[in-house]
């Protein structure tokens, strides 16, 4: 636009319209091809060419060598184990998660914004520190040690130190993730219940719960994918012991230290497969909501 | 049901949305609470819905204290200023859903609550929509299925907040006109809430002008426009100039005077004349519109017909004198 | 819980479900958190400064940092260029790259880490073009940083992504309409609107990867004083038995890891607080 350096003289009918084009304010083409050249470079490097490599590593030994690494009792084992541990960890951290939005969304109360900072806390620790402090409580040298090896309970290098930890990791997924959620959605639908004369119960099943199912399961199918392949903190707490306290992450690592690549990056490949279907449900779920994606 | 509140009080943190206000609305009543926002007038129509809590005073429904009875016990029917429909709900569901959450024993059949809701949408003008979304009808429909989701339990008392608030000045005269005939048909208890004094004006039996918590007037709608009480309530219903007579006028507030009554003349009539400026003149509309400045500075606006713009075929610049009719004077004690 | 309660609602389960969540929290994060600092605390100052001030935790935790600077500071430059480009181009694959974005998030850390070390040593897909160069990636800082890459990826895009997202068209043709060229109008107009959100990705991935083990463990090579990050000497002080030395490391990385939270919190309102809705009526 020249106009307003051409003089003082002008009057707006002088003036052009604004450009409404999509030219005016789109990048040159040199701009756009550097810019998804390197998007693409850096997203294919980074993500593309190391998915592709777990399974081509899984199936370098041929489908003989991936079968039995995926047959292997030990590996069957592992399976199950990681199985259980999801099985405990999700539903009660969505159970959590659904009882902490309530009151946080629906309600007002003093120290509304500490609870949900402090919600958050795991995601800021580290899995390995994750670990250390149930060892630290539960272990042998630990707070609760003695007692607990007095009444012959085990929980460190045993399975209930593995879901402890796991559900530790995956506490705040649900609840971070309905909060926002029930909080935009406001009180306005159920207090409509109220005056309808529906009770607690019913408005929270016929109500609040259709409206937050997305959301919900969108929770969920993260806090399952962590809780399935966590592998620092259980790797802390669980002593490795094959058959039994192994889950699938660290199956692969044994596997892996004891350098049967096909065989770790075959049992990987069922947990990429896992990672993958979670990615598709994740974006069904966000298309669905008709939001964009999300990170943590 | 007849409503009674007595000096209700409420405020959030330090906000005082209500002072000890006091409230009647008689059987059978169309009211309008009428007033800006921050007025107080959408809490108190909460309280009265049990929705929200009174620091202080009490709800009393048949001359009954109701103050403890839960929102969910006292059959009140609430439309909400955005209607707050299920959204996963079709519109079948959204009206049958008070019926369906009763205890069993009250519960009506499956086939009473299908005859219900459909008597509701017919009423309602909706009976083919039954099916559809909320997301999917516009939003006089929508305002329509809430109204027919609150008269679904048979409510004791109708309670709307802005009900004509989030539509287009079209589909609100329709469905202002549409309300007051429903009103007439069935005869419930009703309380709205607007900060629109034309529509509480045109639809109310009677009127209570709310300002900060208080309520400034209570009267039909002919009372509250013609004999505002207060000067707020003056300013609130329409257009108003204020004028001074004489110069020494100006230590208190004024003559109030609309529009309307505003009296222009070429020649010096009789007493309370003031000479004025004519400014500029709006021609365009079933009125004309006419700008004054009179000879103490006060900014007058005037409306004549266009009959008496022919006769007078004023302009600018021209000195006129102006007289109001219809004038009131406000104490000089009163200040917000 | 009626005394919390600042205004009072007509929803129930107030009590229930406030009751159950501070319950759960209490027993399940704050009360091991908590334990932690109780063990440290039980340390001398000496033997607490001894196991963190060694050269082998400063060495370790200098790594931590300076690979998770660097590696946040590679997703913040190619994260946005990334963001940028999910948002404004459309182009065969964009929706699935999309998609992908998100895969460190969905892939457990351990696979990750195999993989990244499969195809950077010396004979790996990627590693047996590099060694010509004299740049040995597997077992280095260099491989350390890759690997916090991948990890915290995500985070700048999915920050950046939604601001961009929200940005008024209105908004860059007003700067173009006012003479600004595309540059100017990015330097100008995008970036200040941007950059809350770029630093709050950049913090999040900081902080991700500076408790990362999994994926940096197995191309780390963990030799003490050269590639040994600070979570990894934690677990190598475990398998000692240096339940001490361990938890002093951990109470330091736990205390800057919180501290970056409340950081990325600030920051995080501070950015809503500012830009939301700078073209809407205020509320």
């Amino acid at each position: 636009m020249t106009s307003a350096s051409a003089g003082r003289d002008w009057t707006l009918a002088d003036v052009p319209p604004p450009p409404r084009t999509a030219s005016a304010v789109a990048d040159p083409p040199w701009v756009r091809g550097l810019l998804i050249g390197v998007a693409l470079l850096f997203l294919g490097l980074f993500l593309l060419l190391p998915l592709v490599t777990v399974f081509g590593q899984a199936f370098s030994k041929g489908i003989g060598v991936y079968l039995d690494a995926i047959t292997d009792p030990m590996a069957l084992a592992a399976m199950r184990l990681t199985l259980l541990v999801a099985a405990i960890s999700v539903p009660v951290n969505a159970v959590f998660g659904v009882a902490a939005a309530w009151a946080i969304a629906k309600f007002e109360f003093r120290g509304k914004s500490l609870l949900i900072t402090a919600i958050d806390l795991p995601f800021a620790v580290s899995p390995v520190v994750s670990g250390l402090i149930f060892v630290l409580l539960f272990g042998a040298q630990g707070l609760l040690g003695p007692w607990l090896t007095l009444h012959g309970v085990k929980i460190i290098f045993a399975i209930p130190g593995i879901v402890i930890a796991t559900t530790f990791i995956t506490f705040p997924f649900v609840a971070h993730e309905l909060i926002p959620l029930m909080q935009e959605q406001g009180t306005e639908e159920e207090e409509a219940a109220v005056s309808l004369g529906a009770s607690g119960f019913q408005i929270f099943r016929r109500v609040t719960l259709p409206n937050i199912s997305l959301g919900l399961l969108y929770g969920i199918v993260l806090l399952n994918a962590r809780a399935m392949g966590e592998f620092g903190a259980v790797s802390v707490v669980s002593g490795h012991i094959r058959g039994q306290t192994n889950t699938m992450p660290l199956h692969v690592e044994i596997l892996y230290n004891e350098y049967q690549g096909a065989a770790a990056f075959a049992v990987a490949s069922l947990l990429a497969l896992l990672a993958v279907v979670t990615l598709v449900v994740k974006r069904v779920l966000e298309w669905r909501m008709g939001r964009a994606s999300r990170a943590l | 049901m007849s409503i009674e509140a007595r000096s209700i009080t409420k405020s959030f943190g330090t906000f005082t949305a209500l002072r000890a206000v006091n409230l009647e609305v008689k059987e059978g009543e169309l009211v309008a609470l009428l007033g800006p926002s921050g007025s107080g007038k959408t809490t108190l129509l909460r309280i009265v819905a049990g929705l929200e809590f009174a620091d202080a005073g009490n709800v009393l429904f048949d001359g009954e204290d109701a103050t403890e009875r839960s929102a969910r016990d006292r059959r009140v029917g609430f439309v909400f200023q955005h209607y707050a429909l299920f959204r996963h709900m079709n519109v079948f569901e959204n009206v049958a859903f008070g019926l369906r959450v009763r205890p069993r024993r009250e519960r009506p059949s499956t086939r009473e609550i299908r005859e219900r809701v459909h008597e509701l949408l017919r009423l309602v003008q909706l009976d083919g929509m039954s099916e559809r979304l909320p997301s999917q009808l516009s939003g006089g429909q929508r305002q329509r299925v809430a109204l027919a989701r609150a008269l679904a339990v048979r409510p004791r008392v109708l309670l709307l907040d802005e009900p004509f608030g989030a539509l287009d000045s079209r589909v609100r005269k329709d469905l202002r006109r549409w309300l007051r005939q429903l009103h007439d048909e069935l005869h419930i208890t009703s309380v709205f809430v607007t900060h629109d004094q034309e529509e509480a004006l045109e639809l109310a039996d009677r009127v209570v002008v709310m300002n900060q918590g208080r309520i400034e007037q209570v009267g039909t709608p002919e009372q509250v426009y013609h004999e505002p009480a207060t000067r707020f309530v003056y300013e609130f219903l329409g257009d108003v100039n204020i004028f001074h007579e004489r110069a020494e006028d100006s230590r208190h507030g004024g003559i109030y005077v609309r529009p309307h009554a505003v009296e222009i003349t070429r020649r010096p009539i009789g007493d309370g004349a003031v000479s004025a400026r004519v400014q500029r003149v709006h021609v365009a509309g079933p009125t004309v519109k006419v700008e004054l400045v009179t000879e103490f500075g006060d900014l007058v606006q005037a409306e004549i017909s266009q009959e008496q713009q022919r006769r007078l075929a004023l302009t600018r610049e021209d000195a006129v004198y102006v007289r109001p009719n219809e004038s009131r004077v406000f104490s000089e004690d009163y200040s917000i | 819980m009626g005394l919390l309660r600042t205004k009072r609602s007509v929803l129930p389960g107030f009590g229930l479900t406030l009751g159950f969540s501070v319950a759960y929290l209490c027993l399940l994060i704050l009360i091991p958190l908590a334990g932690l600092f109780v063990k440290s605390a039980s340390l001398t100052a000496a033997e607490f400064l001894a196991a963190v001030g060694s050269p082998r935790a400063l060495a370790a935790y200098r790594l931590s940092f300076g690979a998770s600077f660097a590696a946040a500071a590679a997703n913040a430059v190619f994260g946005l260029v990334v963001a940028w480009v999910l948002v404004r181009y459309r182009f065969p694959g964009s929706g699935a790259l999309d998609a992908l974005v998100d895969l460190p998030f969905a892939l457990p850390t351990a696979v990750a880490g195999i993989t990244l070390t499969t195809l950077l040593a010396k004979n790996g897909w990627l590693g047996r073009y590099l060694e010509p160069f004299g740049i040995p990636v597997a077992y280095t800082p260099l491989g350390i940083t890759i690997a916090l890459i991948f990890i915290g990826l995500p985070f700048v895009v999915r920050t950046v992504q939604p601001v961009l997202q929200d940005l008024e068209p209105e908004l860059e043709e007003a700067a173009a309409s006012l003479g600004a060229n595309r540059f100017e109008t990015f330097r100008r107009v995008l970036f200040p609107t941007l950059w809350p959100a770029l630093v709050t990705g950049f913090a999040l991935a900081f902080a991700r990867s500076l408790g990362e083990y999994g994926s940096v463990v197995f191309i780390s090579g963990n030799m003490p004083m050269k590639t040994e990050i600070a979570p990894l000497l934690i677990v190598t002080q475990l398998e000692q038995y240096e339940y001490g030395a361990a938890t002093a490391i951990a109470a330091v990385l736990l205390v800057l890891s919180f501290a970056m939270l409340l950081g990325i919190n600030a920051l995080q309102r501070y950015g809503t607080r500012r830009f939301a809705g700078a073209g809407e009526e205020p509320a």
